[in-house]
């Protein structure tokens, strides 16, 4: 399903005489996509930082977990970039780990809830007598606040990286299911579903089959959000000490345990804080860009 | 409009029941034994044995779900087990700071979202509008407490400014209590403000297309006319939404926000209630607070017939 994402017809032709080549859906949706220069940036910085995560156990500059204590709390230097912390370890290799922990997290929760969510959507937008009850539940879980309920969901599990993952997926769900729901709602009474019904196709077929390939576009648009609202959410319950354990060290439980100290030594919130608004800052505009590289039509249909 | 308003009360009844039911299933999954879980390693079975029965776990579900639902229709969120009160109290002995806090924050969010989008349509693709658009998505991509925590090291602590943390005395006046909540609105509000500019513009945009406008502007209104009286008055209706919306999204940031401050609000008794796996606690917060978002996502709905007399339902 490689090259489904763009989706029949879900692209935009890029006006008459640039699209005249019968380049595939995905190429095309690559050009639309980075026509703008911020995009392109933004992706690019999207590209490092997943490369940092994937490659961090071989390239960071000291061991994420050595401490010494006499060089603890040292400001930025040319030897530590990102200076030391409260045990004395260096802070960018702990950044840079801290990315692995961060993505993953983020990754998994749009995993768990593109996956819980569009088969909810598509239960909901196709088969009318669940519409009501699948919705209403939506409407339940999204009574809660993202992170209220989160923090509800981790002190019942407590906290572990797997849970985070579970809890901020089933947070997510409703959202993605809601975009699902209302895009399935207009495909189904397009012709061609028509067609395959008269044609004695299968429930599982149409529904997998031929809506699903039209829903990429506004599931791959959401997907984008929930992992930067993920690693948003991620951090803050980090923070609050409900999220990943600090052994492991992630971009927020590190702000967290430099609670005590950041006032003599900013620097170690400043940079795993960056790393944060850095990420969630150039996904957020890849979303953006995505959205409207994308067909507006199926979105429309909220 | 009677009709609606009742038809729209039940469906936040419906809402609420299921709101009910995931707050008091949240309890149950707990692995293991959740009075158990609650006591800690150090308790004996006779204690488990009893905290069980004063929790009602030796009843079948729908049971217990019933008796839950009995306690929640006359108020009764049930006893904390490490306060010593009714969760009832322990909330609203809280709720004066978190309600402060709220409403501080939402006016910062306002006062920035609102104007600037308003700038930011206005001038159309503009510097101002470009700049506008990119802080806002700037600003929401920022942790609050990580600019909490920033406001903290160079406002309170480096320049003294501001007290660094807590509520004051606890017979402090009101404008004493509001100086410590400078920061912790800025915090929470800033974040936020990105959402209302963006919808704002947004509005302001999609009204401003309309053929009236151009007429307004074609008889030779000033500008400022046109803006502020004709196309500001019609793009309420989203803005109020947003607005209402991200109310009820700071109530649950406080949580956050009162932990980076030390703020005693509700967002700490909450915080502290999952350190403590104290159930009652966290049941009835997430109970009230999904209560207060629905009414407020309520209200709005219905103000819409204020603001826009063509609304009717």
């Amino acid at each position: 399903m490689a090259s489904v994402p763009a989706g029949h017809g879900s692209v935009p032709l890029p006006s008459s005489a640039k699209g005249r080549s019968s380049r595939s859906p995905a190429a095309l949706l690559l050009r639309q996509l980075f026509r703008r220069r911020l995009v392109v940036l933004s992706f690019l910085v999207m590209l490092a930082i997943l490369a940092v995560a994937l490659l961090a156990p071989w390239i960071t500059p000291f061991n994420p977990m050595k401490m010494d204590i006499l060089g603890r709390l040292k400001p930025p230097t040319a030897a530590h970039w990102f200076g030391t912390d409260e045990y004395g370890r260096d802070v960018l290799s702990r950044v840079m780990l801290g990315a692995r922990l961060s993505l993953l997290v983020g990754l998994l929760v749009v995993v768990v809830a593109t996956l819980l969510g569009t088969l909810l959507g598509l239960a909901a937008g196709y088969i009318r007598p669940l519409d009501g009850l699948l919705m209403r539940l939506t409407d339940a879980l999204m009574a809660f606040p993202d992170i209220l309920l989160a923090i509800a969901f981790m002190a019942a599990l407590g906290p572990s990286l797997y849970n985070v993952v579970l809890a901020l997926g089933i947070v997510y769900t409703p959202r993605v299911a809601r975009v699902v729901r209302a895009a399935c709602l207009v495909v189904r009474e397009m012709p061609f579903i028509e067609a395959a019904t008269a044609l004695g196709a299968s429930t599982p077929r149409i529904v997998f089959l031929h809506i699903l390939p039209n829903l990429m576009s506004p599931i791959l648009v959401q997907a984008t959000f929930i992992f930067a609202y993920a690693i948003l959410t991620e951090a803050a319950l980090s923070f609050l000490g409900v999220g990943v354990p600090p052994t492991t060290p992630t971009w927020g439980n590190m702000i967290a345990s430099a609670q005590q100290y950041f006032q003599q030594a900013d620097w170690l919130i400043l940079f795993p804080g960056c790393a944060i608004v850095l990420t969630v800052l150039s996904l957020q505009i890849v979303g953006d860009g995505l959205r409207d590289a994308l067909d507006p039509r199926l979105q429309k249909a909220k | 409009m009677l009709v609606y308003i009742v038809r729209r009360f039940a469906g936040m009844m419906v809402v609420m029941l299921l709101v009910a039911m995931v707050v008091f299933l949240i309890a149950r999954v707990v692995p293991g034994d959740p009075a158990a879980v609650m006591l800690g390693s150090s308790a004996t079975p006779e204690d488990i044995a009893a905290l069980r029965g004063r929790l009602g776990l030796d009843e079948p579900l729908l049971t217990q779900f019933l008796l839950y639902l009995g306690q929640i229709v006359r108020f009764d969120l049930g006893e904390s087990i490490f306060l010593n009160r009714p969760v009832a109290q322990a909330l609203a002995e809280r709720s004066e700071l978190t309600g402060l806090l709220t409403m501080m924050s939402v006016g910062i969010a306002m006062l920035i979202g609102v104007p600037v989008g308003i700038l930011s349509a206005a001038k159309r693709g503009g510097l101002v509008d470009q700049t506008a658009v990119g802080l806002a998505m700037l600003a929401a991509s920022i942790p609050s407490f990580w600019i909490g925590l920033t406001l903290i090291k160079y406002l309170a602590v480096d320049h003294a400014w501001f007290p660094v943390a807590g509520y004051g005395p606890p017979d402090a006046d009101l404008l004493e209590r509001m100086r410590h909540l400078v920061l912790p609105a800025i915090a929470l509000g800033i974040p936020n403000s990105a959402l209302i500019l963006r919808f704002t513009r947004t509005s302001m945009l999609d009204v401003m297309s309309h053929d009236y406008v151009r007429t307004a502007r074609a008889k030779g209104l000033p500008p400022l006319v046109v803006v502020l009286k004709h196309a500001l008055r019609n793009a309420m209706i989203p803005i109020l939404t947003v607005i209402g919306l991200t109310t009820a999204v700071m109530i649950a940031g406080a949580i956050v926000t009162e932990t980076v401050f030390g703020l005693p609000g509700v967002g700490n008794l909450i915080v502290s209630a999952v350190l403590r796996r104290d159930y009652p606690v966290i049941q009835g917060a997430l109970l009230v607070v999904s209560a207060i978002y629905v009414l407020i996502n309520l209200t709005v709905d219905l103000l819409y017939a204020v603001v826009d007399p063509r609304v009717r339902y």
